[in-house]
């Protein structure tokens, strides 16, 4: 009844086939199988976005969706954003306003703040970025660092500064 | 915090899913999943297959026919969010879909997966009755269309029977008269709300007719405020405040007490009453 399921999928560009549990989620197969730990795992019950990677191309909770169901799909977590630069200056904007502290939040804020910022054609303001971002538990900066660091972005982005 | 073994069914069709369904009778249907796989995770709920719709692409469009705007039971919320059509002809859902969760979770929770659902405190369940919306359920024995006020039966409770899947949503086009309103009070932006009032009503005459308010949050299922709707088309807002002292029960958690809840609900109703009005 709970046989393993066969599934293919690109997991940051590259193909990967394996054969899942049914009951395997999605953040647990990228970190256990393919040893991809960049996306953590906090409240394993959609609260705390820690474990946030990107689905065809919008993100999604890792822990509330099953591998079996990604057949076919492209994922891609903070490792295959990191290699390719695209969050290059969010990365360097979180080091610089000290946007983090033990880290374990920070995979998933940057994938969050990338989408708020691929999405938006002008600068969000503060308020949008709290909002984008209120998913995504931080038990240590108290966010304020957070926000300081995706509006600098924003606003670079926009050839705006600060 | 893993789930129990279960096995897992791609649905190929509508009919396909149907006939899993049929086949074991504690299935669940996995649409957005957003509150399945917590329920999962929590071993809360465990099912011995999960049948997966997420592949019916006919479920997933929003369409306008005859007089309705119609939406598919697999339309994300996000889609929802962003939908022109939607916007125009069902503004109360765009005004109220924000409410809903966080943006990673509106990227793949399901509009149809939240009304099967009927968690009390969320938010298109209570649109739905405002709107006198229409649920489209097909199960083997066909495909029928259940009102929103006979569809919500209690706590998660629905007219939903087993072997059911709910398909779509019908949702009337509203005519120049009418108005809409929305509110709800959450200790943080996506919580569940501690509170919450969606509402409906027709200028008429310089007053307001046709009036559904539908509070949620504030009982074991998304609920109307029948005798304040009544109040409110006599014009009386005071009435309509006072009746909700008879029009709802809410209960007391760790999140607020009974008393907060009916204080609040008078205060949502005070702000969305403003909105009817000035909503032009």
């Amino acid at each position: 009844m709970t046989d393993r399921v066969r599934v293919a999928l690109t997991v940051n560009g590259e193909r990967v086939d394996a054969e899942v549990e049914p009951r395997q989620n999605l953040v647990d197969f990228l970190r256990e199988e393919l040893q991809l730990t960049g996306s953590h795992i906090g409240c394993e019950h959609g609260v705390c976005g820690a474990c946030t990677v990107r689905v065809d191309g919008t993100i999604v909770r890792g822990c509330l969706m099953l591998a079996v169901q990604c057949d076919g799909d492209r994922v891609e977590t903070i490792e295959g954003l990191s290699d390719s630069g695209d969050v290059a200056d969010l990365q360097a904007a979180f080091c610089e306003r000290n946007a983090l502290q033990c880290g374990f939040c920070t995979p998933g804020m940057l994938l969050t703040a990338q989408e708020l910022l691929l999405q938006s054609g002008a600068a969000p303001s503060r308020e949008q970025i709290r909002e984008h971002l209120s998913g995504n538990y931080c038990r240590c900066t108290g966010y304020q660092a957070i926000v300081d660091a995706v509006e600098a972005v924003a606003l670079a982005r926009q050839g705006q500064t600060p | 915090m893993k789930p129990a073994p279960f096995a897992y069914a791609k649905a190929r069709s509508l009919d396909h899913a149907i006939a899993l369904l049929d086949g074991a009778p504690d299935a669940r249907v996995l649409a957005g999943g957003q509150s399945l796989v917590p329920a999962l995770n929590m071993r809360l709920s465990t099912p011995s297959l999960l049948v997966d719709i997420n592949g019916l692409r006919e479920l997933g469009e929003i369409s306008r026919r005859n007089g309705h705007i119609e939406i598919g039971a697999l339309v994300r919320h996000a889609q929802a969010e962003r939908s022109s059509a939607i916007a125009q002809l069902a503004p109360l859902l765009t005004q109220a879909i924000p409410h809903i969760a966080h943006p990673a979770i509106r990227n793949r929770g399901t509009f149809g997966g939240s009304i099967a659902l009927a968690d009390p405190a969320a938010e298109l369940p209570a649109c739905l009755l405002a709107l006198g919306a229409e649920i489209e359920v097909t199960g083997r024995t066909g495909r029928r269309s259940v009102a929103a006020d006979e569809f919500f039966k209690g706590l998660f409770e629905t007219a939903l029977g087993p072997g059911d899947v709910l398909t779509a949503i019908r949702i009337a086009v509203p005519g120049s008269a009418a108005r809409f309103g929305f509110a709800e009070l959450a200790r943080r932006h996506g919580d569940y709300a501690l509170v919450g009032l969606a509402a409906a009503g027709t200028v008429h005459g310089g007053g307001l007719a046709d009036v559904r308010l539908a509070f949620f949050g504030v009982g074991d299922r998304a609920t109307r405020a029948r005798q304040a709707e009544a109040a409110l088309e006599s014009g009386n807002l005071d009435a309509a405040v006072a009746a909700l002292q008879h029009d709802l029960s809410p209960h007391s958690d760790v999140h607020a007490s009974a008393a907060t809840r009916s204080h609040l609900a008078g205060v949502l109703l005070r702000r969305v009453a403003a909105q009817l009005d000035s909503s032009t």
